[in-house]
Formats: structure tokens, sequence, C-alpha cells
């Protein structure tokens, strides 16, 4: 199968999230690919959007039965987010549980004016409500197969599908 | 009754005798060691084929729970545990409730024990009344009755004019005096042998010292009294060397270690083992070889099983907290046989610790084969290998530190005065 | 002898004593309570991992400091919370220590945090619960008091990243403290390198070189260029136990001044589990001073405390 070019989709992400940009918009990365793309995002939109990211280990609806992740990262949300319009950034959209999870993770910092769901790619599948306002691509994939974000040395995004078809 | 004991390879150690050697029993004595007496028929046959025929085991500390501590065992129980483990004849320590510093209470544990007909029960009399250590009991009376020495069990005299004294009452008649060295202070509130287990599992020490303080003090004072000493439970290598030293001085002393401290060390104790929660406690492994080649050497005399049957509850608390004491009867004679296995002593030696060295010390005619003597006999396969588990126990006490272990060793049939009392 | 704080899968099941765990899980813990820290620091402190849990504090020894803060974490991982003050309830009825523990079994406790005054508490009731419940160790005896070692390490990491150059000294009755045993297994698990005691003889136990610490009796000589400074606590039973004369000679000789402290590395840290004998075993303006982290370990210890919780909920085997 062949991938789309994960640096023209940030590209073609940047420019759909722009017309949105308002004084109280603020960045939200989901780690690990989210939080990638949010950071890539930051310059791109203005310097001075605040920028934050968020591990939703603490908020998974998975815990009792896989337990702790073993590599947690600190969320980190600088600043107030009551009131703000959350631009919340996933690399890839599936069942939606990730971002149940980093919404329910948002609202205990504060109450957010509105959150507005940006994926790279949306591969379907939703077990969830949940709806990306922004998507760079969509992709249909069989429920065995993987995608992910990779970023190599020089901090280059590639879309990278592993599993059987 | 008649009976013939036959193919059974014999052991006496004190006729020094090892061989295939049938052994024959009338009216409750030994009549012939190796061929029958004249118009000898026997009623009874039991073919030790394969098996070690020995005196009736000796063994010098074993509590009976009675009387006052029946929650814990009974009379019956216990002595059913003993013959079990090929044990005829046992010593058992003062400290039952009320203490044995009455005649009456001796005459009484006594006879009850006769009634049940098992294992010889020989009690130690109290040294001091209720072992306060502070008055002398009746120790004429009480050897009347049938105390075979006086004894502190664990409990310290403080006073050393008092120990001093009861020394000297004692040697006027020539009782011996059974004594654990352990110094009250030092020892006191300790759990675990002072080292780097009790450091690590934050446990209050008891330092070796304790028993070498005391020890020097117990000798010192025979030496003056011309006492008759014997020490209980050896737990470590300083009081090895200062017997043997004390030994070659003439002083008239003996000891003997128990079981529990010829195999295990502070290092068992484990995750909090409450089984491993003994008196004395178990101390380091030099200690443990120690007591291991003294025994070989016959610096120490003799091996007990200190058998203390503890009930469940008492056990499952913190280590600090539970009672201590590990049952043993029925592990006597297989820890015993370990221990020679381990230090290559020969068979002999071994069943010499555990027959006629603890009878001499008792001062009673057991431990032994020769014609005319009392027909206490075990027979026991030295080959068969047996779990160590509760269900196996005969004892009310299950609480051993050798639970679930093998140990090689087992009693197929124990007589007592030519009765058949035990067989598997 | 199997590790009875391991599961088959070498996963946390218990938290009962810092020795024996392999670096990795103390690392792990570690790691884990960075993100709990940042928790504690937001308007709604909670997470949502073990809602529907309920955690029992067992406090045979009284301790209002630990269980409140053993309260809080739990709370704060959004789980039901009991708390039982043994000393004042069924056990001074005569209850045993297991039938307090099957009692609450029953009314489906998932998580025990225990404090006992005796060794080996935390380990016997551990044998005894079943599989899906989880014992952590909140003190016993003078044995172990885990979560104090890793939020003490943890602390250190903080303001010392480099663990693997640094030179700590305890001070202090290490002899009764299961706070100093702990300690010392974390650092010497974590690699650092020099690990020293500072006490009279009175106040170690036997052997402790044998746990891989230096031992120092004169506190000048002991201090002199270490990075981190714990003070222990000194109880007022140790001078009427023959350990010690009084409290001003302990000062005197091993009390933390200003002065003493100079010798050390200049941004050298102090620490102290608390509560403090001011006076006693650290001087006011020590305490008070800008070298004292002992503030924010207090704050580190909810964290920590989150952090294990989550570990051990979370490695519940599948029922």
């Amino acid at each position: 199968m062949h991938l789309p070019d994960a640096e023209q989709l940030l590209a073609k992400l940047a420019e759909a999230i722009r017309p949105l940009l308002t004084g109280s918009t603020a960045l939200v990365g989901i780690h690990s690919g989210g939080a990638w793309l949010a950071e890539r995002l930051q310059p791109l939109l203005g310097e001075d959007i605040p920028l934050g990211t968020l591990d939703i280990s603490f908020y998974r609806d998975d815990f009792s039965r896989i337990g702790l992740h073993p590599q947690i990262k600190p969320s980190d949300i600088p600043f107030d987010v009551e009131g703000s319009h959350i631009i919340l950034v996933d690399d890839v959209l599936y069942t939606g549980r990730t971002a149940r999870a980093a919404m329910n993770e948002l609202f205990d910092y504060g109450r957010p004016a509105k959150i507005t769901l940006v994926a790279l790619v949306d591969r379907g599948g939703r077990e969830m409500p949940i709806h990306a306002e922004i998507v760079g691509t969509t992709i249909a994939l069989d429920p065995k197969q993987n995608l992910e974000l990779a970023r190599d040395a020089a901090g280059k995004f590639q879309l990278k599908l592993t599993g059987a078809a | 009754m008649k009976i013939h004991i036959k193919n059974g390879r014999l052991i006496d150690p004190k006729h020094h005798i090892d061989g295939q050697q049938d052994l024959f029993i009338a009216a409750g004595k030994v009549v012939g060691v190796g061929h029958a007496p004249e118009g000898f028929t026997a009623n009874q046959t039991l073919d030790a084929t394969g098996l070690i025929v020995c005196p009736g085991l000796v063994d010098m500390s074993a509590r009976l729970r009675e009387p006052g501590f029946e929650y814990k065992a009974t009379l019956e129980s216990e002595l059913q545990a003993a013959v079990a483990g090929g044990i005829t004849s046992l010593a058992c320590p003062p400290d039952t409730e009320p203490v044995l510093d009455e005649p009456g209470l001796v005459e009484m544990l006594k006879h009850r024990a006769k009634l049940l007909n098992l294992a010889h029960v020989y009690p130690l009399g109290a040294l001091t009344r209720q072992l306060e250590g502070k008055q002398l009991t009746e120790m004429c009376e009480l050897t009347e009755a049938g105390c075979v020495g006086f004894s502190q069990a664990d409990v310290a005299i403080t006073d050393t004019r008092v120990l001093w004294r009861a020394m000297q009452y004692a040697a006027t008649f020539g009782y011996t005096v059974w004594l654990r060295p352990e110094d009250y202070h030092l020892a006191r509130g300790g759990v675990a042998h002072d080292g780097e287990i009790a450091s690590r599992l934050g446990l209050a020490g008891i330092p070796a010292a304790a028993e070498s303080v005391a020890l020097s003090t117990i000798l010192r004072l025979a030496a003056e009294t011309g006492a008759r000493i014997h020490l209980c439970r050896l737990s470590t290598r300083e009081s090895v060397e200062m017997v043997k030293q004390a030994k070659s001085e003439g002083l008239s002393v003996t000891c003997d270690v128990s079981a529990n401290h010829l195999h295990l060390t502070d290092h068992d104790i484990g995750f909090f083992d409450a089984n491993c929660h003994l008196k004395p406690p178990l101390r380091s492994q030099r200690d443990l070889d120690a007591l291991r080649a003294g025994l070989k050497t016959g610096d120490i005399d003799a091996v007990c099983s200190d058998h203390t049957p503890v009930d469940d509850d008492a056990k499952l608390l913190p280590f600090a907290e539970a009672e201590a004491g590990a049952t043993g009867l029925e592990l006597l004679l297989p820890l015993t046989l370990k221990w020679a296995a381990g230090v290559n002593a020969s068979l002999t030696q071994a069943i010499a610790r555990i027959t006629c060295a603890p009878a001499a010390i008792m001062g009673i005619d057991a431990g032994h084969l020769g014609l005319g003597a009392t027909a206490d006999v075990c027979l026991f396969s030295q080959e068969t290998y047996w779990k160590v588990e509760a269900k196996h126990l005969i004892s009310q006490g299950k609480n051993s530190p050798f639970l679930g272990l093998e140990l090689a060793g087992s009693v197929t049939h124990t007589l007592a005065q030519g009765h058949t009392v035990f067989q598997r | 002898m199997n590790n009875p704080q391991l599961d088959k899968n070498g996963q946390l099941k218990h938290l009962l004593s810092i020795e024996g765990l392999p670096r990795a899980i103390l690392t792990q813990i570690l790691d884990t309570a960075e993100s709990f820290a940042g928790v504690s620091e937001r308007e709604v402190k909670k997470v949502p991992l073990l809602r529907g849990k309920t955690v029992c504090n067992i406090f045979f020894e009284n301790s209002t400091r630990t269980r409140t803060t053993f309260e809080l974490a739990a709370k704060r991982l959004s789980a039901d919370v009991v708390s039982l003050n043994v000393g004042t309830s069924s056990q001074s009825k005569g209850e045993t220590i297991l039938d307090t523990v099957d009692n609450l079994i029953a009314m489906h406790a998932d998580m025990f945090v225990v404090r006992h005054a005796q060794s080996g508490a935390a380990h016997f009731i551990a044998r005894h619960v079943g599989p899906h419940i989880h014992v952590i160790n909140a003190g016993d005896g003078r044995h172990s008091h885990p979560t104090q070692g890793l939020l003490d390490v943890f602390t250190i990491r903080r303001y010392k990243p480099e663990m693997h150059n640094l030179r700590v000294a305890i001070v202090g009755d290490v002899l009764h403290s299961r706070v100093a045993r702990s300690e010392i297994h974390a650092l010497t698990t974590l690699g650092v390198p020099e690990v020293r005691v500072i006490a009279p003889k009175t106040l170690l136990p036997t052997d402790v070189e044998k746990l891989g610490v230096q031992v120092y009796h004169d506190m000048h000589a002991g201090l002199k260029d270490v990075d981190v400074v714990m003070m222990l606590r000194l109880q007022n039973e140790r001078m009427s136990g023959a350990l010690l004369p009084s409290a001003q000679e302990y000062f005197k000789c091993y009390g933390l001044t200003q002065e003493k402290l100079a010798l050390a590395k200049p941004d050298a840290i102090v620490m102290h589990p608390g509560p403090m004998n001011r006076g006693v075993e650290i001087d006011s303006s020590v305490a008070d001073g800008n070298q004292s982290v002992i503030l924010p370990q207090v704050t580190y210890g909810i964290a920590v405390r989150m952090a294990v919780m989550s570990i051990l909920a979370g490695n519940t085997e599948a029922a």
C-alpha cells in the first residue's frame, strides 16, 4: 500500500487550521505522535500560540486489563485551559478512545470554550462518537494493521504500516 | 512375651556392637544378643531385614505441655509422637503450669505417663521455686519423686548469689544442674541472633556474648562449688570452645545441642518465617559449623529434639510476637542421621549421641541393649525418605522449620519394655 | 526463595521492602511518580485510575502524617478509602491481625496499606491475602518503610539528577530506623557510589557495613564533601535505654548545624523524613534554610504513593 507523505499532510493541516485561530487558541498534542505534530505546527501557525502535551495513560479505559504503561511522560499544560479554544492534535484517529481520554484529562485542567480535533490520518473504525473537524487524509485499513507516525533523526515524519493485511 | 528380632543390623554404641546380630527379648528385657538363650521360643518374630536395630532413643528435652498447656498438646499426643520418632525415654523441662517444683506434681506426671505405657518420662525439677530464681526447691524430695536433674528451663537466674547457692546445694547431693546459658539482660527483648540478618530484617538481636557471658559465670561457679552441670542447647562457636576448655580442666560438665541448630542458621529466617523463631536463636554459619564439628569430636555430648509444640495461632503472628519453639520428636532421628552424613560421622557415633550419651547424663539405665537391659528398641530404615508435612506429624505441634523438606530415616517399629508401642 | 513482592511475571504484586526489588522496578516507580507530581499541581488533582477500587489503610501503629498522605494519594486516584486506626478499635479487644484483615477482605478491599510496630508484619499479611489483593508496607517495626525510601530518592533525583556521582550521608539512629534501611537499599540499588552512615556505635546495627555503607562516628569527617545530608529522627526513649546520655550531647556530636553543614558541598541538600526534633538532631536555621528540601519531600510523598498504588493496581492478575 502506498502511504501518503506525512510532511505534506502536516503542511495541509497547518493551512486548514490557520483560519480557525483566535486570541484564545492553544495547541495540545497527544503523546507521542500528536505531541510531535503539535510541536511542528506551533512555529508554522504562530510562535506565541501556547503549546501543551498530554499523556493519556492515567485516563485510558483499558487500565484494568493492561495496567500502567511502562513509559509515562508527564502531561504539560502550561496555560489556563479555562475558556480557551483547544486545537487537540493526534496522529492517527481510529477507535476514538484516545481522543475521549484526552478530553477527559483536559477537563480536569479546566473548562475549555471549544475543542477542535485535528488528525493527520483518519483510518475509520470509530467505536466512540468522536469526529475530527480537520483531517489530513482518510485511509481504510484492516483491523489487524497498525498505522504509526515515525520521526527520523533529522525530525522528518513518515507514516509506517505494520501487521498483516 | 518372647520376641525375636532377626536379620537386622544391630547397632549398640555402648557395647560397641555394629553388625548383623539378632536380638532376643523376654519379659520386657533383653535376654540374648546375637544368639538366642537356651530354651528360647519366640511368640513374636520381627523381620528386620534392611533395617537398623538400635536402643530406643533418649531425648534430653521434650516439652509435653502437661500440666497446664493442654491446648498446645497433651501427654498422650506427644508420647505417641515420641514413639513414632523411635524415642522411648525422654526428659521434660519443668516449665509447665504449674511449674514442676512440688513432688506431688512430679509424681502425678510420672503416674499419668506410666499409665499411657508409651515412652518413659523423666521429669526435670525446677531449680528454684516457680523458676523465679530466688528460693531453692526441695531437691531431695523431688529426686525421690523421680526427677533426674534440676533446671531453669528458659528462665535465667539474675541473682548470681542464688545461682551459686543452688549449685552448692545440688552438689551436696550429687544432683545435676541443667542450665541454658543466657544472660538475662543481654538477651532481653531480642528475638534473633545479633548479626547481619537481624540488622537487615530490623529484628532485635541477642548477641553471642549473651551466651558466652552467662556460660563463663556458670563454669566459674561450677569450679567453685563442684556441682555437676549439664549445659543445654549451646548455640555459639565460643560456647563450644569454652566447654572444651572446661572439660580439659576436669570440670564435671556436659552439654547438648538442639537438632535444629545442627542444620539451620539465621539465614533460614528468610522473609520472617516464624517457624524459625527459636530459643536460643538460630545463629551464623560460623556457629553452625562449630556445633556440627563439636558434636563429632564429642565436645558436645548429645543431641536433643528440644521439642516445643506451639499451637498454630501462636505462630501466626509477626516474627517477634510469635511464640518461640519447634516441634521435634519425630525429627530427632532423621536430623541426627543427616548431621552424621554431612560431617562423615559413623552411624554408631550418631546413634550414641541420642542413646547412651544422653542416658549417661540423665543417670538412667537406658540407651543400650546389653543383657538384662530394658527392652526399649528402635527399628528404622536409614534409606527411606519422607516429607515433613503437617499431616504426617503425630505431634499436635506442626510448627517446624523443616516443613516441606524431605528427610531420610524412618522409624518402622518402636518397642518399650518389650511391647510394640509403634509400628508404621 | 521466591520474592514475595513479585508475581510470576516479575511484576510488582506487593510493596513490602526496597530490599529485593530490581533496579528496573524502582526506576519505574520513580518515573511514574514524575507524572503524578504534575497532577498535584493542577486544579483538579484527581485521575480516574483507581475508580471503583477500595484502599484500606490499616494502621496498627499510629501515624497521622503518613496515613494522611496515603489517604490523599488514594483519593487522588479516585479510589474509595477506608482508614482503620487499629489501636483504638477491635485489635485492642483481642482480635488477631489476620481476623482484622479477613474482615476487610470480606468487605471487598483491593489494596491494604499497613503500618505495624513489628518487623515483618507486612510480609506476614501479604502471605495471607489472596492473589487479587495488594499490600503496601507503610512501615513495619525497624525493618522497612519503602515509600519513604522511594520518595527520598525521588527528591534526590529531582535536585541531583547525576545519581551515579553522589555522596550521601545518613545521620542518626540507624539502629531503630526503618526509613534508614529503606534509604540505604534504594540508594545502593540505584547505583549511588558512596553511602555513609554517621552515628555513635550504640545507634548502628551490627554488621551495618554489609548493607553497602561506609561507617563514620565523627560527623565532621562524615559530612565532608557530601551532596546530600539525610537526617533521622531521634526518639526520646533512646535517652532512657542506655543508648545515649542526653539530647544535649547528642546535638553537640551529631546534630546538624550551619557550621557542620558547611563541611558538605556548598550546594548540598538537607533532608528529613519528619517529624523533626528541632534542636536535637537538626538546628532550626538549617531546617528552615535554603538548602533544606524537607517541605518538597512531603509533596513528593503523595506523588510517589500514587505511583506505587497505580502500578500495583495495574498489575492485578487477570481473574
